[in-house]
């Protein structure tokens, strides 16, 4: 819906959309003030005064760093797992109609669709029905189940976008199906696929409800939050990370979000 | 006379659909051969099971002689200009019309120069390093016909790739592809829906209608000599006669077609059939009018210059015995 | 063009051309080989759980020695209806409802400026604005708001500052949604539940919204309508199923949260709360997997509404 002519929107609007922007922006920008002030022992307004002390307090904190690089393996392999899964899946449903189309699209759906605590217990009691110790792996089977809808959100919608003439028109001019995926559907697909790894990264990086279920000793660093949101101990150390977090999360939901938009205008040239 | 394309008694089935139904055909070397018919008739399921897109559910295919079933489409010297031209969007103009020469393993240099060549047959010199999307309609159709060119291919098949480009365009593309299929000597098999596109162009026409050829000809016997009420319907707008008609004014009863530029119209209603002029619509070049006789509702179209009966008046109207055309059957 | 060339070329040959025949002679097998790793793995390993997660909701706990009885009952769903667990749910449903109502009403003029008026860079920055907060960490998202609510933060600062403290303070003091600050009150569980699944309302209402052709308000406002009445008329009900499928995560996200009650609210438990005390500290696995059940079936419901108005198109 766009109007073509300069036509100005009434001011309670204009009001209620930008005090609803701020609403959603302010309180994460009050993390990054808090990252800096001198107070430690109370989450004081307005900060006495600032710092950059913490910045060095927490590069010196072995936790939070055997956090970081635990949630950064973590969602490099679940981004990997859920990168075949989510694509394949994609490929299958969107290219050829069959029995149970529908139900694999809910499949996939299921784990978001439903809250995170169920799909949490679940595997965790499967965990201890089959005997299975928790460890790095259980973590990333969780991960990679929720994090295989992300991707195929993406591949699908632009599978459905990717007119499915390419395919046979590669096939036409003499590409064997290897050769047409390499050449045709790959190139075509891949923005997509990076935009949806970028963002089933970031949903790994930060998931904690399902985390909680099936880490055994293992903290990754929104477990390691967790712990100093329900017993603060480190005020300015969680202010520092809280602000890390925010910056290191921004960054491919910005790409992803450039990658698709480029990708939907190239994709809708063929037509 | 080699023939190009072969169906024997080939049907394909979607289901409990019968896109096509024990077609029999066989298209020769070197023609300009279209396939005609309303949207859902088959004629583009054809294509696809000549490319290798489809497989015959029926029947059996040879291409040159060669059996087709089981064939799939990287390995047929058929090339396919899509209805919506297909062409990748992630390559240039020029990695479009090489992409053929690139998975077959040419060379980039040698590839780029074919490329290039075939591009100057189509007119558009000097575009390889446009993008599909930089490229108006009728660019991107000239360069599918490149990409489809470029590998040679035995036979060229044509997916209704004039429906998206403009009339003026449309009738400046029909002149050059018919001047193209005799330069090449390609064999190219054309589906359309418009009458007028495969009349002018072709040298045979297959009438498609529910899966079926109904009719197959050359322009002239199609147009002239329709088999059929739905051929005489769907090629042009000839005048349906039901056999009581025919039978009263020619002594036959049998369906019949009589074309409206046969049929001459004179004021009063002095002449052994007469009717009132129910609505006149001029055409330019022609006008065109429709009279009632005898509860029917018949057509005729008068060159501009002839002094047309205004509506409501009573005219006679005339033909010769040679156009009236009897027809085979009455589907 | 010469004569020799064949109709039918030959293979590619190499492994890979035997290989790409035969998955274009058996596309069946092709799908099969696709479909295989994923539904392997969310078919088995995921349904898998869930369904022995159910079966567990029909065990019972044996109250003397606390060990799970493998024997089917449905005496674990009745412990559901105890008024202290039925409270829990009601609870969990009020909120979820409330948050929900709350969110449409703030995303939409968000959504609607976006959509109708926000043009180049500015819709660029409100697509972003409504993204970025998506997905932004959700820990970080509440532990912003630990910061706000706090007794020293900078809300009731701010109050301070506007001399508004009385009517904070009077706010609190209404009964069950007060409390003793509002990091300890409903009221604040419910600002942050509002804060971090707003964004899931926003962007359904926009794509909605986008899609209502300008035409039709200016159709509607043609044949005499009132703006008021064109939004009443035509831009709501068109709006709609975006913010039904909006509803769908803001209802389901506040039913099964845990960590947002456990750290901004009340002792009263919600849901996601009494399932995680339940197989944790209390271990009993049975309870907790008939609690699981519970949104299960009230967002089973709620999908079936939704799927009738008309959302799952919006999604």
């Amino acid at each position: 819906m766009r109007s073509d002519r300069g036509s100005r929107a009434p001011l309670g609007l204009k009001i209620a959309a930008a005090a609803g922007l701020l609403f959603l922006h302010v309180p994460i920008l009050l993390i990054f003030a808090y990252a800096f002030t001198t107070e430690e022992r109370s989450y004081q307004w307005p900060p006495p005064g600032f710092t950059l002390q913490w910045f060095a307090a927490t590069w010196n904190r072995p936790d939070v760093w055997q956090a970081l690089g635990l949630s950064l393996r973590v969602a490099t392999i679940s981004t990997a797992i859920a990168l075949v899964l989510g694509s394949l899946c994609a490929a299958a449903v969107s290219g050829s109609r069959f029995f149970g189309r529908e139900t694999i699209s809910l499949l996939i759906i299921l784990p978001i669709a439903l809250p995170g605590i169920i799909t949490g217990i679940a595997l965790r009691s499967a965990f201890n029905i089959a005997d299975i110790p928790f460890s790095f792996w259980t973590i990333v089977l969780g991960h990679a189940t929720f994090c295989v809808v992300v991707v195929y959100n993406n591949a699908i919608a632009r599978f459905r976008r990717t007119s499915g003439s390419l395919i046979e028109a590669s096939m036409d001019l003499g590409a064997d199906g290897f050769q047409t995926l390499r050449h045709v559907i790959l190139p075509n697909i891949g923005t997509a696929l990076v935009a949806g790894g970028m963002l089933a990264f970031a949903l790994s990086f930060d998931e904690v409800i399902v985390t909680t279920f099936t880490a055994g000793q293992q903290q990754t660093l929104p477990i390691w939050m967790l712990e100093e949101l329900v017993r603060p101990r480190q005020r300015p150390v969680t202010n520092v990370v809280a602000m890390v977090v925010v910056l290191v999360t921004l960054l491919p939901i910005v790409a992803a979000y450039y990658l698709t938009r480029d990708g939907a205008e190239i994709a809708g040239q063929g037509k | 006379m080699t023939t190009a394309v072969s169906f024997q008694n080939v049907s394909r089935h979607f289901g409990p659909v019968r896109a096509v139904d024990r077609v029999d055909l066989a298209i020769a070397e070197g023609e300009f051969f279209a396939m005609l018919g309303p949207s859902g008739s088959g004629k583009t399921t054809c294509l696809r099971l000549i490319a290798g897109f489809e497989q015959p559910t029926a029947g059996h295919i040879e291409i040159f002689g060669e059996t087709a079933e089981g064939v799939p489409p990287y390995r047929r010297n058929v090339n396919t200009v899509f209805q919506d031209y297909a062409l990748f969007p992630h390559l240039n103009v020029i990695d479009n019309v090489g992409y053929g020469l690139m998975v077959r393993g040419v060379g980039k240099a040698e590839r780029h120069r074919i490329a290039a060549e075939a591009l100057e047959l189509v007119q558009l010199p000097g575009y390889g390093e446009r993008r599909p999307g930089q490229l108006s309609g009728g660019q991107r159709q000239r360069v599918a016909l490149a990409r489809a060119l470029v590998n040679k291919p035995r036979v060229l098949l044509l997916d209704e790739p004039l429906g998206a480009l403009d009339l003026k365009l449309r009738e400046q593309m029909q002149e050059e592809l018919r001047a193209l299929q005799k330069r090449l000597g390609i064999t190219f098999v054309f589906v359309t829906h418009d009458q007028g596109e495969a009349l002018s162009m072709a040298d045979r026409i297959a009438v498609f209608n529910d899966g079926r050829i109904m009719q197959l000809g050359t322009p002239e016997d199609v147009y002239r000599r329709p088999a059929s009420r739905f051929v005489a319907d769907f090629v042009g707008s000839s005048n349906v006669l039901p056999p009581d008609f025919v039978e009263r004014h020619a002594g036959t009863a049998r369906w019949a077609s009589l074309r409206p530029e046969a049929v001459r119209v004179e004021p009063g209603a002095a002449g052994a059939v007469t009717g009132t002029v129910a609505a006149r619509n001029f055409l330019g070049a022609s006008t065109r009018i429709a009279i009632v006789v005898e509860g029917l509702r018949l057509h005729a179209v008068l060159p501009a210059g002839r002094v047309a009966s205004g509506e409501g008046e009573a005219v006679s109207l005339a033909w010769d015995a040679a156009d009236l055309h009897l027809m085979e059957d009455e589907g | 063009m010469s004569a020799a060339a064949h109709a039918v070329l030959p293979g590619r040959g190499g492994v890979f051309g035997a290989l790409a025949d035969l998955l274009w002679r058996r596309p069946g097998v092709l799908l099969f080989v696709m479909l295989l790793p994923p539904v392997l793995w969310l078919g088995v390993i995921y349904l898998g759980s869930l369904f022995a997660l159910l079966a567990q909701s029909f065990f019972s706990i044996d109250e003397f020695s606390g060990l799970i009885r493998h024997e089917l009952t449905l005496k674990t769903y009745g412990e559901l209806f105890r008024p202290s667990n039925l409270d829990i749910i009601l609870r969990s449903v009020i909120m979820a409802a409330v948050v929900t109502l709350a969110a449409a009403v703030v995303a939409f003029p968000i959504a609607y400026y976006a959509a109708r008026y926000a043009r180049g860079k500015w819709r660029v920055l409100f697509y972003l604005g409504a993204m970025l907060p998506l997905w932004s960490s959700y820990l970080v998202k509440v532990y912003a708001w630990k910061l706000i609510l706090a007794k020293e933060g900078i809300l009731n600062w701010a109050f301070a500052q506007l001399h508004l403290t009385w009517l904070l303070d009077l706010v609190l003091a209404i009964p069950v949604i007060g409390g003793n600050s509002l990091s300890v009150s409903y009221i604040g569980t419910f600002l942050v539940f509002l804060y971090v699944w707003l964004p899931f309302m926003i962007l359904p209402t926009q794509a909605a919204l986008e899609r209502v052709p300008v035409s039709l308000i200016e159709a509607s406002s043609d044949l005499g309508a009132a703006p008021r009445q064109t939004f009443r008329t035509v831009l709501l009900p068109l709006a709609l199923p975006g913010m039904v499928a909006g509803s769908i995560f803001t209802f389901s996200l506040t039913l099964g949260d845990y960590i947002i009650p456990q750290i901004v609210g009340s002792s009263r438990l919600f849901i996601g709360q009494a399932v995680y005390a339940q197989q944790g500290t209390a271990g009993n696995i049975p309870l907790a997997a008939a609690f699981t059940v519970v949104p299960i079936v009230i967002m089973g419901f709620y999908l079936w509404g939704a799927r009738r108005m008309g959302a799952f198109d919006a999604l």
